[in-house]
């Protein structure tokens, strides 16, 4: 027998859903808001709506925003000549809060697995590909984790980019990076990427 | 002693274990009962201090006690000169197995820092008999107790492997996958190579130098095809070269993988297949053994559990396992049906009776025999 009202349980079992919850949790975030309903529960399901009206991913690099076109994509300062690839929106953040880099990124939205039936289409490579040109890219900065599949996604960019007159470099070795990236703080970030090498 | 002693282990719903509480002194434990009572469990829970799926490559699932809430935990407090270990493991219901390193949560290789665990089951009797597989694990885990970085090489070369073998069976044909997937095989597996040769060489020494009651083995790592690449270029290149024949195939058909451990009674140039049963045994836990030492001589002594070793060894060869366990000085998990068999284990050994009432073990200290 359920001991919340149905529409609660529905809602706990939504938020069951999300990253680092489990039932136990979702139960208990969800009756902390509904005890706070007017200070809590009702301006987080309006900024949910706002957000669901308005994020948009950015069709040339896979960043959240607002347009079809992201913040940093629009911003003609940033067309350096460098485009960081990362794995998730969360890496670019990471990147971004660092300050350590000045040139646009490419959201790859995962990384390559047979097994997890996630192939090149997949990750938006293509995409990467016919920015090269358009965009005057002369160096691509691959950020992937130091996983098998963050390792081969990485070793299959390069591949696949060598002879497109591109230099293709990655993070300094030993630097977890790829949903690790979160984890570094602002100056290993920096330190990671002066210390760069060709692959 | 040096190395990790286990001090504390505590178990709740793990598989006939609805509650288990062991205080560990120095020396050997005997766990003696009735057959079906909670003793292979006992010793099953002492090999999930290691990573992997334990003594009988079981799930999480499958572990979780009948009846029980649908999760367990596994606790154990190890002695180091530096420190007190906490090494917690277990799952939620229907949750894979987590591990907690100290309080703070870790992952299952970490565990082969720790300690080593190496083990004899009856299921092992016919690994001399049987495919390869079991011989390469058997080596492996020799490996990982010696390089503890073994356990990564072999999880990162296996992921690879199924990558690429899925590759294969759904006939694709980028040519950068598979050089992206081979570069991983080739990079990990020559460190599989490496690893396990060096394993080869350390046990080989440890049989040398060993004055001992049990047979002595040489053992090779042999391969169907004859030779293979272990270098990471030559392992590189025979993938690529490979790759028409295993699309062909749908597998991988070269590389560390195809590994199998051959042994050979010394005394007698009899290939181990070859021997009797009691023969098997006596090598299989003479490589056991060897393993131990050299990790004794490395400092760092192993957890050895000794599943139903002791009723199948004739008194002279008991007599000889029960020194050189003394000798040794590392602990060692054994089980048997009677009391009786552990006689000879000196006074420092531990025994507990195992009996099952309900489908739950209940585990009493009793004096040595
Ligand atoms: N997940 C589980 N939950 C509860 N009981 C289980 C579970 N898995 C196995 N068992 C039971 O545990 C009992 C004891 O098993 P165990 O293999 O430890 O016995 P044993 O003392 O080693 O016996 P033997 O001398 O025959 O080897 C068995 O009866 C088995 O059915
Ligand atoms: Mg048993
Ligand atoms: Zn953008």
């Amino acid at each position: 027998m359920a001991a919340a009202p149905a529409d609660i349980d529905a809602l706990i079992a939504l938020m069951a859903r999300l990253p680092g919850l489990g039932p136990r949790s979702a139960r208990r975030a969800v009756l902390h808001l509904v005890k706070r309903r007017s200070t809590l529960l009702l301006p987080l399901a309006e900024a949910m709506q706002d957000v669901a009206r308005t994020a948009r991913d950015c069709v040339l690099c896979g960043n959240l925003g607002t347009e079809d076109l992201c913040a940093i994509c629009t911003d003609d300062r940033r067309r350096t000549g460098q485009i960081c690839v990362v794995e998730d929106v969360e890496d670019l953040w990471a990147m971004e809060r660092s300050g350590a880099f000045r040139g646009r990124y490419h959201v790859l939205g995962g990384t390559l697995s047979a097994l997890r039936q996630i192939g090149p289409d997949e990750l938006r490579l293509p995409l990467l590909e016919s920015r090269l040109g358009p965009e005057g890219v002369t160096e691509v900065i691959l950020a992937l984790g130091a996983t098998v599949d963050g390792q081969t996604t990485a070793h299959y960019i390069a591949d696949r980019l060598s002879g497109r007159g591109v230099s293709v470099t990655t993070l300094a070795q030993g630097v977890p990076v790829g949903g690790e990236l979160d984890y570094l703080d602002e100056g290993t970030i920096g330190a990671a990427l002066r210390a760069r090498r060709a692959v | 002693m040096s190395g990790a002693r286990l001090s504390t282990l505590a178990l709740s719903d793990f598989r006939s274990h609805a509650r288990a509480r062991l205080e560990l002194g120095r020396g050997t434990v005997a766990i003696w009962g009735a057959n079906g009572a909670g003793k292979t469990n006992l010793l099953e829970a002492v090999s999930f201090l290691s990573p992997g799926r334990g003594l009988r490559g079981a799930t999480a699932a499958e572990v979780a006690r009948r009846g029980g809430s649908g999760g367990w935990r596994i606790a154990a407090l190890f002695q180091t000169p530096e420190a007190v270990r906490e090494v917690e493991t277990g799952a939620l219901p229907g949750e894979p197995r987590s591990v907690r390193l100290d309080g703070k949560a870790a992952i299952q290789t970490d565990l082969a820092h720790l300690v080593p665990v190496l083990w004899v089951v009856p299921a092992m009797d016919r690994l001399w008999t049987e495919g390869a597989e079991g011989r390469r694990r058997f080596l492996d885990r020799a490996a990982m107790s010696l390089i503890p970085d073994h356990a990564e090489a072999a999880l990162a070369y296996d992921k690879a492997l199924r990558e690429r073998n899925r590759l294969l069976r759904e006939g694709a044909r980028d040519p950068h996958w598979y050089a992206a997937l081979e570069a991983r095989m080739a990079s990990a597996g020559a460190r599989l190579a490496e690893n396990r040769a060096t394993t080869l060489t350390a046990l080989a020494a440890a049989q040398d130098r060993a004055e001992t009651g049990f047979p002595a083995a040489d053992l090779a790592i042999v391969y169907p095809e004859g030779a293979a690449p272990d270098t990471e270029a030559a392992l590189a290149a025979a993938l690529e070269g490979g790759r028409r024949a295993d699309m062909a195939a749908g597998r991988t058909l070269t590389g560390p993988h195809r590994a199998d451990l051959e042994a050979v009674w010394a005394a007698k140039g009899v290939p181990a297949r070859d021997c009797s049963t009691g023969e098997q045994k006596a090598l299989l836990l003479s490589l056991v053994l060897a393993n131990a030492r050299a990790l004794a001589a490395r400092g760092r002594p192993p957890l050895l559990l000794l599943d139903e070793v002791a009723a199948h060894l004739d008194a002279h060869r008991r007599a000889a396992l029960y020194a050189e366990l003394d000798a040794l000085g590392l602990q060692a998990f054994l089980t048997g049906t009677e009391p009786g068999l552990f006689a000879g284990l000196g006074a420092s050994v531990q025994c507990w009776e195992a009996t099952e009432a309900g489908g739950v073990t209940t585990l009493a200290e009793t004096a040595a025999p």
